[in-house]
């Protein structure tokens, strides 16, 4: 898996759905697997908007449609721009591993929900905030020109829509940022502290 | 100035805040289910480290487990899944209820029953419903996989600290009206993100006269308006609960525990980030009508017309009702049900079966519908037949099943077929949740119980 993130530029796809849940981003019978890969993950995102009941592409779904349809590459189709509220319901990280799998390396969106949004992270793909002006002006933009590209710049924290040169700001911690840019997991930073842990289960004994 | 229970929890939870960064959170209490722990165990494998604390861990299957037979599961990918928890939690160490033995169910139905969730402690799960364990006043909340994978090897997560809100339900419940049908109110009222980045606490009278199933079932809906954890601050109802169940302390330790769970409360002067009241005289039996669990109506009540809904909520609104096959201004009341489900971490307890059985005395399964009657755990359906309720249902005409999760979420054999309609005591009705192409009504216990016997939604306050 790729890991670390600290600029992409690239075009987006444009998933216009407000409250898109985890079970649309990945429907529940892929949850049977004990497996990590990627490919299997990326093929079943979006799947049940994507294919009908036959298996057969839904041809007006955006993603089946040129050139939001083209597999995500270098500064090709590697940020989505979502609806607000993305990702609610289930905890399934398998939604973010979807989104990976697929390629992905951005979402924006005007808000996430929280677990999903703590996952996206842990799996290195980067959850940008924007405000739903910008949002829907980017929105805008893409229905525009399918090639409109969006640079963002973790270090700097900025989001720009190039077609009409509007940049914003998005929120992350410094400790997620730092992890972003190097490729840092969480569990090696607890692995580290593991003295902290100790301490902190002796001192709750005493009490 | 005082504090939260919540802020009293997780400050007693702290090991550390890191700087611009998250807070290192300490967590009592793991629970693992077959389809989010594979990768966890993995993972551990891959950085060759061990679980921190197993005995703090519980782990059971309950997604895949079939309803309708004890033998195997048809699917050979979710029998692996299930084979794989076992073998991982007899490699590590860790408690394991094994598909259909008496300790097994539900998760969160399986662990407050046996007193594995109290009160003050953190409580984490792969699951957003573990927001339910949040009722017996503990801080409980849904994680991811690679979270899952952090606390086996560290029994800590990292958490952003989230703001506090503090939903005041006063007054009385009209008859009729149950824990489920004030959670499916409070959605409706809050929007599917209204509650996003908070944790909930839910107070007021009508919440201190909940019985522990029925906050149980408040606690659990609060991911469906975006929060993560809905607490409730223990009392006496919470402490008659939990006293003498399998894993509560006992004697003096019980006593010890007891006088510290009463300081698990808010403080008169504690500040919440916000604050929202309701009155539960407003609150009827509730049915959803969309795709999303906070798109909602009373039983007797109308879907929004278009003129009722801003411009730019109409595409959504026009989206969902095509998918569930209904029109602006409908009213559901009458509208013929094929499938009725009772059961899943919201109403599988056996609270949930008393008053289905209230219902069904005496009368008869409508021909016309399928009932899925699945109890939370094995000991919920142990105090079922103890109780006799297993014999009312099956003079009524309907089958009680084996505990799962069952047709909450198409993970098992129990699919709704496409196109069918299912009323439900589960928790989410998204597009396909309950199968490909399956329209769903969310709904108490007593309304899919009058709905059962009449073949069509119906309002239950007409059949008390």
């Amino acid at each position: 898996m790729n890991k670390e993130i600290k600029e992409v530029r690239s075009t987006c796809i444009p998933i216009r759905i407000d409250n898109c849940n985890t079970d649309l981003i990945i429907p529940a019978r892929y949850l049977s697997t004990t497996t990590r890969d990627p490919q299997f993950f990326g093929d079943a995102f979006m799947h049940d908007l994507r294919f009908d009941g036959e298996g057969q592409p839904v041809q007006d779904f955006v993603m089946n449609r040129m050139p939001f349809s083209e597999a995500p590459r270098e500064g090709v189709n590697q940020i989505i721009v979502a609806g607000q509220n993305w990702g609610s319901g289930s905890s399934r990280e398998h939604a973010a591993w979807a989104i990976a799998g697929y390629g992905v390396r951005v979402v924006i969106s005007s808000s996430f929900a929280d677990i999903h949004r703590n996952n996206l992270l842990n799996c290195f793909v980067l959850p940008v905030v924007v405000s739903e002006a910008f949002q829907q002006e980017l929105f805008a933009s893409i229905a525009a020109d399918a090639k409109t590209q969006v640079v963002v710049d973790l270090e700097k924290q900025t989001v720009e829509n190039t077609a009409t040169g509007h940049r914003e700001q998005f929120p992350i911690n410094s400790y997620k940022k730092y992890c972003l840019l190097h490729g840092y997991d969480d569990i090696d930073f607890l692995l580290e502290n593991k003295d902290k842990i100790i301490s902190f289960e002796e001192q709750r004994s005493d009490k | 100035m005082g504090k939260t229970l919540f802020d009293k929890i997780w400050d007693a939870h702290v090991v550390q805040n890191v700087a611009d960064g998250p807070t290192q959170l300490y967590i009592d209490r793991l629970y693992m289910h077959e389809v989010t722990s594979p990768q966890a165990f993995d993972t551990l494998r891959e950085k060759g480290v061990s679980v921190l604390r197993p005995q703090q861990i519980v782990a059971m299957p309950d997604h895949n487990t079939p309803s309708d037979q004890q033998e195997c599961i048809p699917d050979a990918v979710g029998r692996k899944q299930v084979e794989t928890l076992k073998r991982n939690c007899e490699e590590f160490g860790i408690r394991h209820f094994d598909m259909f033995s008496r300790d097994n169910g539900i998760i969160h139905v399986v662990g407050p029953e046996k007193a594995l969730s109290l009160p003050g402690m953190t409580i984490v799960c792969g699951d957003s419903h573990t927001s339910t364990h949040g009722a017996v006043g503990a801080i409980a909340m849904g994680i991811g996989t690679s979270e899952v994978a952090q606390v086996l090897a560290s029994q800590c997560i990292l958490q952003q600290k989230p703001r506090t809100m503090r939903i005041n339900i006063e007054g009385t419940l009209p008859q009729g009206t149950t824990a489920k049908d004030v959670a499916l109110y409070i959605m409706a009222q809050m929007t599917t993100s209204g509650a996003t980045g908070y944790a909930v606490e839910y107070a007021g009278s009508v919440v201190r006269s909940m019985s522990m199933e029925g906050r149980l079932t408040l606690s659990n809906l609060s991911i469906e308006m975006g929060s993560r954890a809905g607490l409730i601050a223990p009392d006496e109802v919470t402490f008659e609960y939990l006293r003498g169940r399998e894993y509560a302390p006992e004697g003096d330790a019980w006593d010890r525990a007891e006088e510290q769970w009463r300081q698990l409360r808010s403080d008169d002067d504690a500040v919440f980030d916000k604050e929202v009241s309701f009155r539960g005289e407003d609150i009827a039996p509730r049915i959803t009508y969309g795709t999303n669990p906070g798109a909602g109506i009373a039983v007797d009540g109308q879907i929004p017309t278009l003129e009722e809904v801003s411009g730019e909520q109409r595409p959504q609104l026009l989206s969902q009702l095509d998918y569930m096959q209904f029109r602006p201004g409908q009213r559901l009341q009458g509208t013929p049900v094929d499938y009725v489900f009772l059961g899943a971490c919201t109403n599988g307890r056996i609270e949930d079966f008393r008053a289905f059985a209230s219902i069904v005395r005496g009368r008869r399964k409508a021909a016309n519908v399928v009932a899925w009657l699945v109890p939370g755990s094995w000991q919920v359906r142990r105090q079922i037949v103890a109780e006799g309720i297993d014999k009312i249902l099956a003079e009524a005409g309907f089958e009680l099943r084996l505990p799962s999760c069952s047709a909450c979420l198409a993970m098992n054999a129990d699919k709704v077929p496409a196109g069918k309609l299912c009323l439900s005591t589960s928790n989410r009705n998204f597009v396909g949740r309950q199968g490909p192409g399956a329209r769903t009504i969310l709904a108490s216990p007593l309304t899919v119980a009058a709905s059962a016997v009449t073949g069509v939604i119906t309002d239950p306050r007409e059949m008390l």
